[in-house]
């Protein structure tokens, strides 16, 4: 299995939207080539015919009658909010100036 | 009166019944308690003070009503942090939630609640359930009160220390990969893990949603039982739940402390025999062995071959959960917001907000999640995580066709010292070795303090099928009354 450089783990971070630094970068790709290194034995086992197991609990959806029944206020679904406004979560902008 | 925080749920809960002691007395003991010894254990992120002296003055009123109250009602609980608890503050040992009050309790905690029982407060654990050591927690790390320079388990290290150090007769932990039963072992504790969907995950903070399982740790199998029946049962609230009443692990583990398991078939996994494992808690685990043996019952050796391939499945399935689960944790419903001076975009808000508020633990495990789960690496790593789980199923199965329940160390080595696993995850992620299994094929498990090791507690592990929750319990109640439950040393 390919070792997990640099520039990837950067890119993962950008995906998952998280702000890493340098340090942390080069930190992160060695304890993630190490832990990946490790875990990549599965692959010895796990052959074309076997099915895989996505959840202990066998499911199949259920549905409810579409009754209105009480949820949270919309004061009690704001009170963690970090920002609010006109009853709203309040968000940074989303679009650039120019955009 | 002998000092309450000292004695049993159950034998608190006897004292109440027949107004020997009130809920108020037996709050207020566990209350200084805490005040006491807490500032050197740090099992809690927040003690609900006023909370539990109302809760406690209900159960008194109620009691002196006449009112028919549960087998639990007065006794204290402590609460894992990650579990939502109206209006009491809930963080996941996380600065992304510092300060934040849940609107709603998850249904286990409407349950504690209906059932009477007094939550003090709120236990320290990793950051998001994610560490073998609360090293990791946000808040500072919970010291083990058998040694204070070690680490009490993780991520419910918090819940298991709280035991150990008398501050509570009974906590509520969650277990994803053993964060119940290894915090039990190393604390000298019990921890149980039920039937994944045998208790509710609604209220619960998700982390790895086809593992997490939230279970009761006590100081005897008999309270974790009574702990475990409270809690227990389908929920219509969690599509996951088992539409099946709790198994009579009550009566299970009454039956179990007669100390006769005639008939019982325990099995040896083949497998885990000595891998990594610490020699003293080898021997521990031999003499609790032959202890049962003595008591009737019969060791088989079982092969589950693909339980070495456990942990590698694991620590992909759980991060790739993770990295999707975090996800709502983008500062803009709840919880921190950094980086909004006005200038920067949505996207560039979450980002800032999400460096600062989560720590070194939780952001490996999402970019982990991330690769794992990425488009080119899916199909060869998460797709055969989840072939692997298919695999260790089966094991599973045809092991419990041979025998009544499957035996094991609960961790491979005892309580290690702050910082000697830090630096490297692997070595760390060792410590659910022998826990991980069951948390990927469902079934209950529990550890139960089976003796010392250089000082230090160690835990045996009984591993049932799913929905046989009772089977564990009578067993683990067998074992406690022939080795007897451990005391730590005075704080």
């Amino acid at each position: 299995m390919a070792a997990i450089s640099r520039e990837e783990v950067a890119h993962l971070a950008r995906l998952s939207r998280l702000a890493v630094t340098e340090e942390e970068l080069d930190k992160f790709a060695g304890q993630l080539d190490v832990i990946l290194q490790s875990v990549a034995r599965i692959g010895d086992v796990a052959a074309e015919d076997i099915p895989p197991t996505s959840h202990s609990v066998p499911l199949t959806n259920v549905y409810r009658d579409d009754v209105v029944r009480p949820g949270l206020t919309q004061d009690e679904a704001l009170s963690g909010a970090p920002d609010a406004a006109d009853g709203r979560f309040r968000v940074p902008r989303i679009l650039d100036e120019e955009e | 009166m002998t000092d309450v925080t000292r004695m049993t749920a159950a034998q608190i809960a006897g004292l109440i019944a027949t107004g020997e002691a009130s809920a108020v007395e037996v709050a207020t003991a566990h209350l200084d308690r805490i005040a006491a010894v807490d500032d050197r254990v740090h099992a809690f992120l927040h003690v609900d003070r006023d909370g539990a002296l109302a809760a406690a003055a209900d159960v008194d009123a109620r009691r002196g009503r006449g009112e028919q109250l549960g087998p639990l009602a007065g006794v204290p609980v402590a609460v894992k942090d990650i579990i939502a608890t109206k209006g009491v503050p809930t963080t996941a040992a996380s600065k992304i939630l510092e300060g934040w009050r849940p609107p709603y309790d998850a249904t286990l905690v409407e349950r504690l609640r209906a059932a009477g029982t007094v939550m003090l407060g709120k236990t320290n654990m990793d950051e998001f359930a994610m560490g073998s050591s609360t090293e990791y927690s946000a808040y500072g790390a919970t010291n083990n009160p058998w040694d204070l320079g070690r680490i009490p388990g993780g991520s419910g290290g918090g819940s298991a220390a709280s035991l150990a150090a008398f501050e509570a007769p009974l906590a509520i932990g969650t277990d994803t990969g053993g964060s119940i039963r290894q915090p039990g072992a190393v604390t000298g504790t019990v921890g149980s893990k039920p039937t994944y969907g045998g208790t509710s995950r609604y209220g619960l903070i998700a982390f790895s949603s086809s593992l997490d399982t939230p279970g009761p740790c006590a100081r005897t199998v008999e309270d974790a039982a009574l702990l475990h029946a409270v809690i227990g049962g389908h929920d219509v609230r969690d599509s996951t739940s088992i539409p099946q009443a709790v198994p009579d692990v009550v009566g299970a583990a009454r039956l179990g402390a007669t100390g006769d398991l005639t008939g019982v078939k325990l099995g040896v996994v083949k497998e885990f025999a000595g891998e990594g494992a610490e020699p003293g808690v080898l021997a521990a685990f031999r003499e609790s062995v032959e202890a049962l043996v003595k008591l009737g019952a019969e060791v088989v050796e079982v092969s589950c071959p693909h339980f070495e391939y456990a942990l590698p499945a694991y620590y992909l399935i759980a991060p790739s959960e993770a990295s999707s689960n975090l996800a709502r944790f983008d500062g803009v419903r709840y919880g921190l917001r950094s980086g909004d001076d006005g200038n920067r975009s949505l996207e560039e808000v979450m980002s800032l907000t999400r460096d600062e508020g989560f720590g070194p633990e939780v952001k490996r495990r999402i970019i982990l999640g991330t690769y794992a789960l990425s488009s080119g690496y899916y199909d060869a790593y998460y797709g055969q995580a989840q072939k692997v789980r298919t695999l260790i199923t089966r094991d599973f199965t045809s092991a419990f066709e041979r025998v009544d329940v499957l035996i094991s160390p609960t961790t491979p080595f005892v309580a290690f010292p702050f910082g000697s696993r830090t630096s490297d995850p692997y070595q760390m992620y060792l410590a659910d070795l022998y826990t991980i299994p069951t948390n990927l094929y469902g079934g209950p498990a529990i550890s139960v303090p089976c003796g010392l090791s250089e000082g230090l507690p160690v835990g045996f592990q009984i591993m049932a099928p799913t929905m046989a929750d009772d089977r564990m319990y009578r067993v683990a109640a067998a074992l406690e009354s022939a080795v007897g439950t451990l005391t730590p040393p005075e704080l």
